[in-house]
């Protein structure tokens, strides 16, 4: 045995030194082609991507993911040249199983990977403790679904967003459950992820500001399917309204199972279980629900990307593809502004950057939130989620209304 | 107080299918001394099977009946097969191997079933068709759902058939002489290997009807969905006492009543502003009816595991388990 375990840390030492030496020799290599080969002079980007693809919400991790593969392949077909060389982005996508542990592993991967960007990570819970490892490496990153604010509040030059945060989508929704189920007491529920709490207490706060009584909240977990015994407690205090942070995976049976139990209370989800897979899942339970979602619904995406997104995966974006495909093509542009992909020589015209992308115009504030996002309403009629209303600054517009004036400002904004 | 029931009522129902797996782990622990951890595995599979069928059927105008009694015939014999599969290429080779290597194989088989599932079903969550009308009865104050009393039903009939099957028929007593002493059961004519694989695809049959109950009540099934479920019918298994049919209906049923209860109550018991001088200790969060929770009903999933190891500290044969836990 003793013998087996020292032949085996040999073998693994051994492993490692090749493993070493591997790396000058390949650096060798390529400065020998650079210095050798002039006429086609390449440079390989790579573009790392992180979302889960296994569990619970893989279907929404492979949504961003089409979005940013989707961005690196145009730019390959477009030929782009930084700096007089013709640049091939590499496409890295990894797992990172909605958690947190490996979320953090699989960022220090691509970091090691030497990335020259990062789009992701999917959950609030996975890029908080990830953008930190991003940040030591100054790699930038770029969110298209993490809403939890204290993303970019922790003072992290490399970290932007394109979506809107929980503390604007939060009000947003509780403001407009206030003024049409108009309320007195409301339940919140939440999935104990940074995600789920962090909404539900930005929805918390503003009912409470709205002097609606809200109960104390009820939690489960992100593979909750079992929510009898919460909702059979709720049903003793007959709430009017309950709102509940987290996933369609664990939200569809919530909604069915409330039914099932006589509540007649309105729902109203947040934005990650806003999907059209909540009919499905909840079946006729769905009629009726309130939910929201960062940023512009898929179908109000720029028109060109709906039908090439369709082309090159065969199904239409979920929900937040058109947000990764912005991240990525931001990554890019910012490379092309920089005429580098050197993430220390691109970063500052990413924090400058003004683009005009599939979810409209996108620039970022001193945090690396995106300036002005929009938050939109959809109430659920006869399984589709049609959008109600568009909830921006503050200001709440019905939806047929905002889609009539969006032309205009968009030009605007192109303008500045 | 019809809270409490209805809580009961959710409990019974959750319970009576933690049984029905339950009874899959301890005939074969009964029989081999096996912990077969890829039974939770087996039940995602038969839920899963269920769901493409009946999904497929949906459309078609069926009684609703009809096509969730199609679904479940298709589950039935594909868990078996894949039960009897996984004990003849992962147990039986090990028959006579130390007690911990079957152990492994079971976990290594559960984790190869699971990711089987993810690439035939994949990671999306299959979601029940809307196709059983939603039928509620009122009892003293709690909803009971047409489901919820099929399920009650269905476990009941499974329980009694089952031990029909253990302590009245040859293949019973087979199962019993073979749980005794192996090898004299074999000296006295029993096809020892005929029996176990028997005790394994009863099990699977088993697993298959549970699956497409926990399915159908809850409207959703994943590839996941298994391994949790398998734990918890793992310790119901315990709690009655491993090996122990009558045990393991018993431990099922009493855990989805701790289940139910723990998750609806815990909130309101460890709120701190319920104790006077706790309240006054947390201070200004008690203010104008504020709430201080220790334990939310996230905690639900703690409660299997929490009985799990009381059993083994203080009862380790189980509620109504006779042998000592010298064989496990």
């Amino acid at each position: 045995m003793n013998r087996l375990a020292l032949g085996l840390t040999v073998l693994a030492a051994s492993l490692a030194v090749i493993g070493c030496g591997d790396k000058p020799a390949d650096t060798k290599k390529t400065a020998e082609v650079k210095k050798g080969a002039p006429p086609p002079p390449s440079v390989e980007i790579k573009i790392g991507h992180v979302g889960p693809l296994t569990g619970g919400i893989a279907h929404l991790g492979k949504d961003n993911e089409n979005g940013a593969r989707m961005a690196i392949d145009e730019a390959n077909a477009a030929k782009i040249k930084i700096d007089g060389k013709d640049a091939k982005f590499v496409f890295v996508p990894e797992d990172d199983q909605a958690d947190p542990k490996v979320g953090t592993t699989v960022a220090q991967k691509l970091v090691d990977a030497k990335v020259a960007g990062v789009v992701g990570h999917l959950n609030s819970g996975t890029s908080i403790p990830a953008s930190d490892i991003y940040n030591k490496a100054g790699i930038p990153v770029i969110s298209g679904s993490a809403t939890n604010p204290k993303l970019t509040e922790q003072g992290f030059k490399v970290q932007f967003r394109v979506v809107a945060r929980d503390d604007q989508q939060g009000p947003a929704v509780a403001n407009y459950l206030a003024g049409v189920a108009k309320p007195k007491l409301v339940a919140v529920i939440d999935d104990a992820t940074a995600y789920g709490e962090g909404l539900a207490n930005e929805v918390e706060k503003s009912l409470k500001g709205a002097n609606i009584k809200v109960l104390p909240r009820e939690k489960g977990t992100d593979k909750t399917t079992d929510w009898k015994a919460v909702l059979t407690k709720l049903k003793g205090r007959n709430p009017d309204a309950v709102f509940y942070g987290g996933m369609d995976a664990t939200g569809g049976p919530m909604l069915k199972q409330a039914r099932e139990l006589g509540i007649k209370a309105v729902f109203s989800f947040g934005d990650g279980a806003c999907t059209d897979e909540m009919p499905k899942l909840a079946g006729a339970a769905a009629d009726g629900l309130l939910c929201s979602q960062a940023g512009l619904p898929p179908q109000a995406a720029d028109k060109k990307f709906l039908e090439a997104y369709k082309k090159a995966f065969k199904v239409d974006p979920i929900i937040y593809a058109p947000f990764t495909y912005d991240a990525a093509n931001l990554l890019i542009e910012a490379m092309k502004k920089a005429n580098s992909a050197d993430p220390a020589k691109y970063l500052p015209e990413l924090a400058k950057i003004d683009f005009k992308g599939a979810t409209g115009q996108i620039a970022f504030d001193g945090k690396g939130d995106r300036k002005g996002a929009e938050i939109t309403i959809f109430t659920m009629k006869a399984g589709k989620l049609e959008p109600t209303a568009i909830v921006k600054g503050g200001k709440s517009t019905p939806y047929a209304e905002f889609i009539g004036g969006a032309a205009a400002p968009a030009k605007d904004a192109a303008k500045k | 107080m019809d809270i409490f029931l209805q809580q009961m009522v959710n409990g019974l129902t959750l319970g009576a299918v933690y049984a029905v797996v339950a009874l899959g782990y301890t005939m074969v622990y009964g029989i081999i001394q096996l912990i077969n951890f890829a039974h939770g595995e087996v039940v995602m599979i038969g839920a899963m099977v269920a769901f493409t069928v009946i999904n497929l059927l949906a459309a078609g105008g069926l009684p609703p009946l009809a096509v969730v009694l199609v679904g479940t015939a298709c589950a039935i014999p594909v868990c078996m097969l894949v039960s009897y599969t996984v004990e003849r290429l992962a147990y039986r080779p090990l028959r006579r191997a130390p007690r911990l290597a079957p152990l492994i194989t079971a976990i290594g088989a559960s984790i190869i079933l699971q990711h089987l599932a993810m690439l035939v079903w994949s990671r999306n969550v299959l979601a029940f068709p809307q196709i059983i009308p939603l039928k509620t009865f009122s009892f003293l104050g709690a909803t009971v759902t047409g489901v919820q009393l099929a399920i009650l039903g269905i476990c009941a009939a499974i329980m009694c058939g089952l031990a029909g099957l253990v302590y009245r028929t040859r293949l019973g007593r087979s199962m019993r002489a073979t749980a005794q002493n192996p090898q004299v059961a074999g000296l006295m004519g029993v096809d020892i290997n005929r029996v176990i694989a028997a005790t394994f695809v009863i099990g699977a049959g088993l697993a298959a009807v549970a699956g497409v109950m926990v399915g159908t009540y809850y409207g959703v099934a994943q590839y996941t969905m298994g391994s949790i479920l398998g734990l918890k019918a793992f310790a119901a298994a315990v709690l009655g006492g491993i090996g122990n049919v009558p045990g393991a209906m018993v431990g099922g049923l009493l855990l989805g009543v701790v289940e139910a209860l723990g998750a609806g109550y815990i909130g309101d018991i460890t709120d701190l502003c319920r104790y006077g001088p706790l309240a006054r200790a947390v201070g200004e969060r008690c203010a104008d009816g504020g709430h201080f929770v220790l334990f939310g009903s996230n905690y639900q999933d703690v409660f299997a595991f929490v009985v799990l190891i009381l059993v083994l500290v203080f009862r380790p044969s189980g509620l109504l388990g006779e042998r000592v836990g010298d064989r496990a």
